[in-house]
């Protein structure tokens, strides 16, 4: 790994905190219940991200499984709660 | 970490892409906190489902090509996954603040476009004529 492409995978990382700093705080203000639901569905996909990155970090294909299981789990979570809110069941 | 020191260019092709991704990640965080109102701040998280999330996916396509020599296109399963999953829960959601707006807070929590359509004078003339 060249300091060029390790500098630039820290910054991105450091950065993917930072925003999920800023949606945990959303998560945690939100004046209404579909404000977080939207919030914890933006903290998945940065997850997301930073797993893709730490497996270019360590040049392993193991992160991209961790990926995509994150990504199903964060749609399977967000349509869920969605869907309470919509109707007070998530199946009717 | 790595074996052998890839090309140079690919690794400031993977490192633009990763710093445009950071670039639009926080922009769309500092948006879902800035953003007055819940379908303004709908917005924002979609520039990570699709700029980031590309850019990632561009650049670790490239990266692992780059370290095996050949084409690597499996991390591509991840964009046709979340281009799939994330209209479903954006409409699931909206639909929800839609529903919980109209039956908790009346009708000031709806935005302007979505309020229903107040009867004006003229309407009723209208149909007095008739």
């Amino acid at each position: 790994m060249s300091p060029l492409l390790s500098g630039v995978i820290t910054l991105t990382l450091s950065a993917y905190g930072v925003a999920a700093l800023l949606a945990l705080w959303r998560v945690l203000r939100g004046p209404a219940a579909q404000d977080r639901v939207l919030a914890l569905d933006l903290i998945y996909a940065i997850g997301m991200l930073t797993a893709l990155v730490v497996g270019i970090r360590y040049a392993s294909s193991m992160y991209f499984e961790a990926a995509l299981l994150i990504a199903l789990f964060g749609f399977v979570s967000s349509a869920a709660m969605a869907k309470f809110l919509l109707r007070g069941e998530v199946i009717e | 970490m790595t074996g052998e020191p890839l090309p140079l260019w690919i690794e400031i092709l993977v490192a633009a892409l990763l710093l445009l991704s950071a670039l639009f990640t926080l922009v769309a965080a500092w948006g879902v906190v800035r953003l007055k109102d819940f379908f303004q701040r709908m917005h924002p998280p979609a520039l990570v489902y699709t700029w980031s999330a590309w850019c990632v996916t561009f650049a670790s396509i490239a990266y692992f090509s780059a370290q095996s020599h050949g084409l690597q296109l499996h991390v591509w399963l991840i964009i046709i996954l979340l281009s799939i999953t994330v209209p479903v829960t954006t409409v699931l959601l909206s639909r929800a603040a839609l529903f919980r707006g109209r039956r908790h807070e009346g009708r000031e929590a709806l935005p302007p476009a979505l309020q229903p359509r107040q009867p004006t004078p003229s309407d009723s003339t209208d149909f007095q004529a008739k």
